[in-house]
């Protein structure tokens, strides 16, 4: 039985709906818990930075009920217009753009203002997905390959020059997907090992991470003793890869920090991972700025202090009284880890991890391949903001500004994540029909 | 790194599954997914799991402790009447190591201060008490400093408003008796007794907020709260179940009669002196008057040092509480004791007379009477009403020379002294306030030494009647009052009547006790009262008649001398009376001196009359005794040269201090020299030693042998 037959509402995939509205209820509960002082001040207050989070829920679902009413088509129509649109857009930043926070992202209609580049990353994953999906396209050639690169490094590129750097660092995800449609092992690899290198020099100490990072190639060996058998380059990118490790860890960093940077690059490096400067990198003369780590230093002094159950929800005295900044936006992470504990970060946690596989399942089923890359375009940009937020709130990353993904308040986030899932689900409702 | 090892795990370990074989890619993907979560998931663990010294830095962010004062115990007087009121005051305290970026302009004018008071303050504080603890910047803010500062304190961090409760005084009296709180002395937290206050706390710093502190204070209590990132307290900690509540204080009854007190403060303003009424039935004190007095609110709050300076520099001395500290000689007060003692001892009977004709001559030197007509001392009552000195110089004499003595003068002035000790004389009674003095009462061993063992009844004749040396406070006249009025017994006077309702609470155990001293029999007291019956009403004492009173008394001049540059130079007399009533149903003892005013019946006499009918008639009536009243309200006995006197005091005290000051410079200045000696000691012997001198040592040190 065609699945085409079925109506609309039994072929959208609830699973992803449930989670979503699940995720975004958190994320209002973390708001609410860590605004209100008094849980018998009435709920139901315009002012409250919750309510105006629920009314941007209600807009999503309004929105989100346009996309699923829309015909699937409609996207692959529309994809390059879009992409158009959303660079011009970009654009037009640097003539009508306001200034928030140091940033030149935004547009301002009258009190509303929005940021073009969280939209534009939908209209990449559809420029892509179409790219990739028109049969012309071969992306085993050199050629195509540069051209969907540039497709993705157009916008971040623009983003760049805008001062949020956050924000571009999104479109590297977009190899993820692109990965999965063919692009060489080799350049995922680079990738994660070279974002490995660099947090783990500054996070570990020199002789610990010497022997990490001297104990991972030996396992591999041991793994891979039969193809190595086979194929005896594989030793030499082993061992090149390994001497390019110990040489940027061991030698060129500290070099670097030594002699090239002055006191305040260096410190203001380790800030952003809430670290202190070693000792052997400190010079004499620049006093420790207490400042510079504050966010990340409280944000894991309110995570810490949750324990194993947390303090319980409204109880959180880090984030209700206003000791970690940003405690709303980028860092809600911390209301959950300090009122729920590890045992609710833990499930939060999963509860990710759940959409995410879920979504990429849904990619595996499609029968159009301009979905499939679509899907995969969501679940790595999901991933991308999931893996630097909440890292960067237990100190694992640098502190970037990137929203945890339906979690965080602001209305651009919530809406733009909304839209992304949508068509997702839209396109997905028509997994069947082959769409071109 | 971890991921790129995952890859490779992922990627080549499953290789055998069909659906990873033919497109191993979405597997490696969920495979980057997975690892993301174990990390985050570890990272977790190890923040929230393992390490506790977050949970620690947000407690020490967040939390903080605040000590709650309870309400001091209120103080009422016998009729319940409120003797003082709790309010609340707040002081500005400081940690000055914990300021940090204070806006100093910003608070100089918040607190209206310049720039160079705040830092000569804090300079101040930092020298007294050092970076680490609290000090208090400000004590007793103003209400609308105290609300700017409410307003502004999250600015300046390092500071906080301690919260505490003072007292006012609706009536303005009795300061002497409340005492007055203050700020706990670095001396004081040395004191076991005081071991559990802390820097900054107040204490009870005499009288009876000082006895009874550990009643009044009540028990501190403590608060958790949750204050935000601008150190503004906001909620209270996990609903406060932590918390320890504080315990009010529990109020004191005094027997104190708020009327009598304010009646004999006004009485005695003007003078120098000191009056006590005491109920001889229970030893609780009715009233207890040192005069000058000053108004107890001076010391309370904001205008403390204030008041303190001003009251402490008074030539008139205000702050010395006379009634307990003062040690006067007590005159002719005291005949009725020797009388008494002399009648127990059987060396008279109250038939016995003296034939006086003016004086005294049997020491050889003339020992003046103020009477010489014949027959004014033909027996005890007459000379008890006449006030005859040559009756009791004799009294005294035969009792102490008794023949009943087996050891002669020495054992009969050590058996007069232990009747006297037994009256309450030569030491301090105990009354509930602190400081009191023992007054003074020789023995044998005294006199041995002044006269290195030769001396005779003649040698200390006069103290017979009450002059040389024999010293009494006022309070132990009033107390010798209460013995003879109750025929034998008496309570320790005390003032208060109840602690928290419980009149037997173990406080006051001491002041329940009866004090039955000696057994001198009813018929001696009765002959004593007889006669100081007679005092007032055809005697020496008649300003003290109070009609359908049966009042017994006693007048005293009491002869006293000052040093003045090394001679002995008479001062006007001092003024004192004694009296209780009524007769036979005792319900007031009064003491009264006022210092070099004149004659026991000018002064100390209508005082304590008019007292005596203030309290058992409540109010005074007739022309005359009005008239008495209006002449004591305005009378000023203050002499011109008791200025003098103070101003030399002072300057002895303070060459007194500079002495003691000196002294102990040398003793450190020697002992530095000492210690710079040795030392030097020791280098010379190590010198030596490295130079290879015979060297021995001897239990670890080391001796030279030359």
């Amino acid at each position: 039985m065609s699945l085409g037959r079925k109506p609309l509402t039994a072929r959208i995939d609830w699973p992803v709906i449930y989670l979503y509205l699940a995720l975004v209820a958190i994320g209002i509960a973390a708001v609410y818990s860590v605004e209100y002082t008094n849980f018998s001040d009435p709920f139901f207050n315009m002012s409250k930075s919750h309510m105006k989070q629920l009314t941007w829920l209600c807009v999503s679902l309004v929105v989100g009920l346009i996309i699923i009413l829309t015909d699937s088509k409609f996207f692959l129509a529309v994809a390059y217009l879009s992409y158009l649109t959303g660079i011009l857009l970009l654009l037009a930043t640097f003539a009508l753009g306001s200034e928030v926070k140091g940033s030149h992202s935004f547009i301002k209609f009258g009190s509303f203002s929005f940021q073009p580049g969280e939209l534009c990353k939908i209209f990449t994953a559809l420029a892509l997905a179409r790219f990739l999906s028109t049969p012309e396209t071969n992306f085993k050639t050199l050629k195509d390959r540069l051209i969907a690169s540039a497709i993705v490094l157009l916008p971040c590129a623009i983003i760049i020059k805008q001062n949020e750097t956050g924000l571009a660092l999104v479109y590297f995800s977009f190899f993820l997907a692109m990965y999965r449609e063919g692009l060489p092992n080799a350049i995922l690899l680079i990738g994660f090992s070279v974002a490995g290198l660099l947090v783990g020099t500054l996070l570990i100490e020199r002789l610990p991470f010497f022997i990490i990072i001297t104990a991972i190639p030996i396992l591999i060996t041991w793994l891979l003793r039969r193809q190595l058998k086979r194929n005896r380059i594989l030793i030499v990118v082993i061992v090149g890869a390994w001497l390019i490790a110990v040489l940027f860890s061991q030698v060129v960093v500290p070099y670097v920090f030594k002699n090239v940077f002055q006191g305040y690059q260096t410190e203001r490096i380790y800030s952003m991972l809430g670290q202190d400067v070693p000792q052997e990198y400190q010079k004499p003369g620049v006093v420790p700025k207490k400042d510079a780590d504050y966010n990340v230093r409280q944000s894991k002094i309110a995570i810490g202090s949750g324990g194993l159950l947390g303090k319980g929800f409204g109880n959180g005295t880090q984030t209700k009284y206003s000791f970690v900044p940003e405690q709303n936006t980028d860092f809600v992470f911390c209301g959950i880890g300090e009122q729920f504990g590890f045992a609710g970060s833990t499930l939060l946690v999963l509860l990710y991890m759940t959409l995410l596989l879920r979504i990429v399942f849904i990619a595996e089923r499609q029968r159009s391949m301009f979905s499939r890359v679509y899907a995969y375009c969501v679940a790595s940009i999901l991933f991308f903001h999931l893996a630097i937020n909440l890292s960067m709130t237990m100190g694992l990353a640098p502190v970037i500004g990137i929203t945890l993904p339906m979690l965080s308040y602001g209305g651009t986030s919530l809406l733009s994540f909304s839209i992304l899932l949508f068509i997702l689900l839209r396109l997905d409702a028509d997994r069947q029909v082959l769409i071109r | 790194m971890f991921v790129a090892l995952s890859l490779c795990i992922f990627h080549f370990s499953f290789s055998s599954m069909s659906a990873f074989s033919q497109n191993p890619r979405p597997w490696i993907i969920r495979g980057v997914f997975v690892v993301l979560a174990v990390i985050l998931i570890a990272r977790l663990f190890t923040l929230q799991i393992l390490d506790d010294k977050y949970k620690v830095m947000a407690e020490g962010q967040a939390i903080f402790r605040k000590v709650v004062y309870p309400a001091r115990g209120a103080i009422i007087d016998r009729k319940g009447k409120a003797l003082l009121i709790n309010n609340v005051a707040y002081d500005l305290a400081c940690i000055p190591n914990k300021i940090k970026d204070l806006d100093t302009a910003q608070f100089c004018t918040v607190m209206g201060i310049d720039q160079a008071t705040f830092l000569k303050t804090m300079k101040k504080l930092i020298t007294r008490n050092g970076y680490q603890r609290q000090s208090i910047y400000e004590a007793g803010l103003s209400q609308e400093k105290n609300a700017r500062l409410q307003e502004n304190l999250y600015l300046f961090e390092g500071f906080e408003l301690l919260e505490r409760s003072t007292r006012t005084y609706p009536l303005g009296i009795g300061a002497h008796i409340f005492g007055y709180l203050n700020e706990v002395s670095e001396g004081m937290l040395g004191n076991s007794r005081y071991a559990s206050y802390r820097q900054g706390d107040y204490v009870g710093q005499s009288g009876l907020e000082s006895r009874y502190e550990e009643v009044l204070r009540g028990q501190r209590g403590v608060a958790y709260m949750v204050r935000d990132v601008l150190n503004r307290p906001r909620d209270s900690y996990k609903n406060g179940s932590m918390d320890t509540p504080s315990i009010a204080g529990r109020s004191l009854e005094l027997y104190l009669d708020a009327d009598l007190q304010a009646y004999g403060e006004k009485l005695m303003a003007g003078k120098i002196g000191s009056a006590i009424a005491i109920d001889p039935k229970t030893g609780g004190i009715l009233a207890l008057v040192s005069a000058p007095s000053y108004d107890p609110n001076l010391l309370s709050g904001a205008t403390f040092a204030k008041g303190y300076t001003e009251l402490s520099r008074s030539y008139t001395r205000p702050l010395f509480n006379r009634a307990i500290l003062a040690q006067y000689p007590p005159g002719s007060t005291f005949k009725p004791l020797t009388a008494l003692i002399g009648l127990d001892v059987g060396v008279i009977t109250p038939a016995f007379g003296y034939p006086c004709g003016g004086g005294y001559y049997a020491c050889g030197r003339r020992i003046g009477c103020t009477h010489s007509g014949g027959g004014h001392a033909a027996n005890l009552r007459l000379a008890m009403a006449n006030s005859c000195n040559s009756y009791f110089c004799d009294v005294f004499r035969k009792t102490v020379d008794a023949k009943k003595w087996a050891g002669g003068t020495h054992e009969g002035l050590q058996r007069w002294h232990d009747y006297l000790s037994a009256f309450g004389l030569g030491h301090p009674l105990g009354i509930d306030i602190p400081g009191e003095k023992p007054g003074g009462i020789p023995d044998s061993s005294y006199f041995n030494q002044k006269y290195h063992g030769s001396w005779n009844s003649c040698t200390m004749v006069f103290v017979g009647m009450g002059q040389g040396e024999v010293d009494m406070t006022p309070l132990q006249m009033a107390n010798a009052m209460c013995l003879i009025a109750n025929r034998g017994y008496y309570y320790i006077p005390h003032f208060v009547k109840s602690v928290g309702g419980n009149a037997q609470d173990p406080t006051l155990k001491d002041y329940l006790v009866k004090h039955t001293p000696t057994h001198i029999s009813d018929s001696a007291f009765e002959s004593v009262i007889m006669g100081m019956e007679d005092v007032v009403n055809r005697g020496t004492g008649r300003v003290a008649i109070l009609p359908g009173v049966e009042v017994c008394g006693k007048t005293g001049t009491v002869e006293n001398y000052w040093i003045l540059n090394g001679q002995k130079t008479k001062l006007d007399n001092h003024s004192v009376f004694v009296c209780f009533a009524p007769k036979n149903d005792p319900k007031i003892a009064i003491a009264v001196v006022v210092q070099n005013s004149g004659y026991g019946a000018t002064w100390a006499g209508p005082i304590a009359s008019l007292m005596m009918e203030k309290y058992l008639k409540d109010s005074i009536s007739g022309a005359s005794r009005i008239a008495l009243q209006e002449k004591m309200y305005k009378a000023n006995t203050v002499k011109s040269y008791i200025r003098v006197i103070d101003s030399l005091q002072r300057q002895k005290d303070l060459l007194r201090d500079m002495l003691r000051t000196a002294d102990r410079r040398t003793q450190d200045s020697v002992k530095k020299q000492r210690d710079t000696m040795l030392v030097r000691q020791i280098m010379k012997e190590y010198y030596q030693l490295n130079t290879g001198s015979e060297v021995k040592t001897n239990n670890g040190t080391i001796r030279f042998q030359n």
